[in-house]
């Protein structure tokens, strides 16, 4: 079946299985292959995409679910080659060691700063609780977030809180 | 906490990490990101029980699947001589099971089709006929007379005994026993758990058929023994095989062994000519890739009765699972554990190890830890505060009236290794002033009085990491070396070969830092290349701690001789003696008069120019070095961890952990402290929640992230980090490793601190990991039972 969505800003579309999971979809048929796959169970949080502007594990959703959505991968984050404050947070605060979970780590925290711009701790790690950092340990995570919050642009366009159809 | 701001530009110190920039974009490079022209995909079918004899596989109607090109059986391989491989502790272990299944999980037979979905579609049309075999799934019961014999496979082999091993003196350390005021006995259990990194295992294999050439794309820690063992297993002639990691989505020791998924891949490719991709999906990985620890452990320690500790000894039951497959050097069969006498200066030690074979999954493989010294600093810190619990002695005094003594090294231990340096008062103090040790003894008091649960646990380790010298350690007879290689281009910029493999650990950061330290080249212009066998030198790769230890020493070396060369271009372009220049970082300048001198850029310029070079010295500014290690390194350090329970479910709450390590000289602090987050992670994790248990049947019940759980951001604290310095004495620049240490040292600071929290109000004086809500709970009410 031919599905089609808007992905990072631009109409995609593929010929797939009706079973053909999102993250498979994203990876494989559009070849994007920053948002990553951990677990099979919606553990791990490696496949987290936006979905009409909320956190999303592309593990748990068909890609037949996903026609006519808007998503936004990691790829996607850094508008016009200029990284996001949340990418630009994870360099200056050593928030990632492997990358593998940090993809889907930046796009709930860029979520996260478009509801609550300026989070406490607290608020970070439920925001990222349900994806899992073997690397780390959380506490560069919650202060790259803190990074981001505190270095956003005075006025922040970004093209991931768009709701979708 | 060290911040990155400002970065060196030069040097070491806490830097932005090169690696950064593609992680954050997306732009990793793992295996699955792979996508070669005509890539068919790879399966494999598990063996649903944990012990049976293979009566018919029928691949009829799977081979018959319009979208399948090939389905491999035991059965084909043995027609290859592929059937069984070597393991790296000197034993074979099934690629495709042909007789028999020994574990839940097993590889059955491979598919290769068109695409994954169809791949997985396949295995289900296989039809496997088994009859069952009773199983051995408690360690404890392995030797028992009428235990079913599980690697029948093997001649002479009549029981599930794979080896003991001692190290210390039995004789001397009974006498000690006999001479002690107090003797305190535990039976304590480090129960099987899984690195389970968030990338699953996986390979891409290419042959190319015209060329004879086998390039793999795979997720391996070592990618150079991977090589070899390749080319031993299939025959293939090893310079026509390239291995390529690419990033690697962790490792923690999980991606050092060969699986047999990497090799049925590069037999799909072979028969069917086209690149197959193979990747595990989660339960897989859970349930087939190298698991760490299962140590039964039964742990005595003497003492006088004012806190003087006189002796240790163990005997210990070691799960290895079907196939004996850990990983370490040869000489070790159980590893590094004789460090089980830890930080203290005893009369005398002895241990005593059994490995035995159950029908459990193989592996072995350290869960970032430097060959079972993980199992042993937690044995020897229970023991230390059982010990105190029992003379009532504050766990930190005992530790500090028995520390071994700076003056002390380089230190003998009574089982054989030769501490390099240490300075074990000072962490302690450091972490207790960062602690607040007294105060919150004060606080746990007011709190007992009120009836709450707060415990406070202290573990003091030392590692031993950095293997090894070759006169003692090799791996599958390879000496445990590692190779760099240095090239600086004419205009200065430089490229580094080294044969460590990063998982995370900032490779191309921190040695190209190593390099600038020593050459003064900025590090932005020093690119670190690693893993691709073809283009780096040989070497065992990165686990056990021995990046920095082994790998980093080369690249020092390689750089100061790249640096003496230099200086001999450097004299001929300044007409002076070699003798009479002196370095700065950078410069190559001639004694008494500074401005008379040479940059290591100009010098390279030179080096690779049309002029004429002094006599006897070679072109280009280039060079190579092995580093043989003479002795391992010896980081330790001093955690202190502050729980709270909660009396109405037991669950516990890890409120505060303070961790002091000193891994000798840091190159990258920022680096360094965020090894030590992760690990800290790690290690509460496996003392809270991280088990995979088995049923009677040999059901493995921890085979997803449902049932294998990992702490998230909410059940770790901010942790709090101290550093001393104690250098290595014998390594270029003073280093000793660290990305082991937070594991290593953590569960048994949680473990104390619950037990320390629970002693008094509740008469718990041991518990056994993880400790689960319902363990303590089981606990508390006096019915405390081991893992299953």
């Amino acid at each position: 079946m031919q599905v089609t969505v808007t992905i990072n800003g631009e109409e995609r579309s593929a010929d797939v299985e009706p079973r053909t999971l999102l993250v498979h979809f994203i990876r494989d048929d559009l070849d994007l292959t920053g948002t990553h796959w951990g677990c099979d169970t919606s553990n791990c949080g490696a496949c987290v995409v936006l979905f009409d502007g909320e956190p999303l594990k592309s593990c748990t959703m068909l890609a037949a679910t996903a026609a006519g959505h808007e998503i936004t991968t990691v790829e996607g984050l850094a508008a016009g080659g200029e990284l996001d404050p949340v990418q630009q947070g994870f360099i200056e605060c050593h928030g990632q060691q492997i990358g593998f979970c940090t993809p889907g780590m930046l796009l709930t925290a860029r979520a996260l700063l478009d509801a609550n711009p300026d989070p406490s701790e607290h608020e970070i790690r439920e925001a990222i609780s349900g994806q899992i950092c073997r690397c780390t340990g959380y506490s560069n995570i919650v202060k790259a977030v803190r990074w981001a919050a505190e270095n956003a642009p005075a006025t922040t366009t970004t093209t991931t809180t768009t709701t979708g159809a | 906490m060290s911040t990155v701001q400002p970065s060196p530009t030069v040097g070491y110190g806490s830097m932005r990490r090169k690696e950064d920039p593609r992680f954050v974009r997306g732009q990793g490079r793992y295996i699955d990101d792979l996508k070669l022209p005509g890539m068919l995909h790879g399966a494999v079918l598990r063996s649903p029980l944990a012990h049976a004899r293979i009566i018919s596989i029928d691949t009829a109607a799977a081979a018959a699947h319009p979208k399948v090109k090939a389905v491999i059986t035991g059965a084909d391989l043995a027609g290859l001589g592929l059937a069984w491989m070597p393991t790296m502790s000197q034993d074979t272990q099934a690629v495709l099971a042909t007789d028999k299944v020994r574990f839940q999980g097993q590889e059955v037979a491979f598919v290769v089709a068109e695409d994954r979905y169809s791949a997985r579609d396949a295995l289900e049309l296989i039809d496997v006929e088994y009859e069952e075999l009773p199983v051995v799934i408690d360690a404890r019961k392995a030797l028992d007379a009428d235990a079913p014999i599980i690697r029948d496979d093997k001649e002479g082999q009549t029981s599930n005994h794979i080896f003991d091993w001692e190290a210390g003196d039995s004789e001397e350390t009974d006498r000690v026993f006999a001479a002690a005021d107090v003797v305190v006995a535990r039976d304590i259990i480090y129960p099987r758990c899984h690195p389970a990194p968030l990338e699953t295992c996986g390979a891409v294999a290419q042959m190319d058929p015209v060329m004879g050439k086998l390039t793999l794309w795979t997720t391996t820690q070592a990618p150079h023994a991977h090589r070899t063992v390749y080319a031993l297993v299939a025959g293939l002639p090893e310079h026509k095989i390239r291995i390529i990691p690419g990033d690697i989505g962790g490792g923690f020791g999980n991606k050092v062994p060969v699986y047999p998924g990497y090799v049925c891949a590069i037999v799909g490719s072979i028969l069917t000519g086209k690149p197959v991709k193979w990747m595990e999906d989660r339960s897989e990985n859970l349930l087939s890739t190298g698991f760490a620890r299962d140590y039964i452990m039964h742990g005595e320690i003497a003492a006088t009765s004012d806190g003087t500790i006189t002796g240790l000894r163990v005997t210990t039951t070691a799960d290895h699972g079907a196939f004996n497959a850990t990983a370490q050097p040869t000489k070790y069969p159980a590893g590094f554990f004789h460090i089980f006498s830890g930080s203290y200066d005893l009369q005398a030690a002895h241990c005593k190890v059994t490995g035995v074979y159950t029908n459990k999954a193989p592996g072995g493989v350290a869960y970032r830890c430097s060959f079972r010294v993980t199992e042993a600093v937690y044995l020897v810190e229970r023991m230390v505060d059982a010990l105190a619990l029992e003379l009532k002695l504050d766990p930190a005094q005992l530790r500090l009236k028995n520390f071994i003594r700076p003056e002390q090294f380089p230190y003998q231990c009574k089982t054989g290794w030769t501490y390099d340096s240490g300075e074990y008062e000072r962490a302690m103090r450091l972490a207790m002033e960062i602690a607040g040790y007294d105060d919150l003894r004060r606080e746990q008091a007011e709190k007992r009085a009120r009836g709450e649960l707060m415990g406070i646990g202290i573990a003091f380790f030392t590692e031993t990491v950095g293997a090894g010298p070759r006169k003692d350690m090799d791996i599958l007879g390879l000496a445990m070396n590692d190779g760099a290689d240095l090239r600086v281009h004419p205009t200065g910029k430089a490229v580094l070969g080294i044969s460590a493999m990063s998982q995370g650990q900032g490779h191309e950061t921190t040695f190209a830092q190593i390099v600038s330290e020593e050459l003064g080249i900025p590090s932005a212009d020093i690119e670190v290349v690693n893993g691709d066998t073809d283009r780096t030198p040989y070497g065992l790769g990165t686990y056990g701690s021995r990046s920095t230890p082994v790998s980093g020493a080369a690249t020092a070396l390689v750089a100061r001789k790249v640096r003496e060369r230099a200086r001999l271009i450097a004299a001929g372009m300044l007409e002076a003696s070699p003798d009479d220049l002196e370095w700065e970082r950078g410069r190559w300048f001639v004694k008494g008069d500074p401005e008379q001198g040479s940059t290591i850029q100009e010098i390279a310029m030179a080096a690779h120019g049309a002029g004429d070079l002094p006599e006897g010295v070679e072109g280009m500014l280039e060079d190579t070095c092995v580093y043989n290690p003479p002795n391992l390194t010896f980081p330790f350090g001093a955690y202190i961890c502050v729980v709270d329970i909660d009396p109405g479910t037991a669950k516990v709450v890890v409120r505060r952990f303070v961790a002091v390590d000193d891994c000798g000289v840091r190159i990258n602090p920022m680096i360094v402290e965020g090894q030590i987050h992760g690990g800290l992670a790690e290690g509460v994790g496996i003392a809270l929640m991280e088990l995979i248990a088995f049923d009677e049947q040999g059901n493995c019940l921890g085979g997803s992230f449902m049932d294998y759980l990992i702490p998230t951001a909410l059940e770790v604290p901010e942790w709090e980090l101290g550093a001393t310095v104690t250098p290595s004495p014998h390594h270029p620049i003073g280093a000793k490793g660290v990305g082991e240490s937070p594991t290593v040292g953590s569960p048994p600071a949680i473990v104390n601190a619950i037990i320390d929290a629970l002693h008094d109000s509740h008469g718990v004086d041991h518990i056994d990991m993880p400790c689960t809500p319902g363990r303590v709970w089981d606990a508390m009410q006096g019915r405390a039972e081991p893992p299953q």
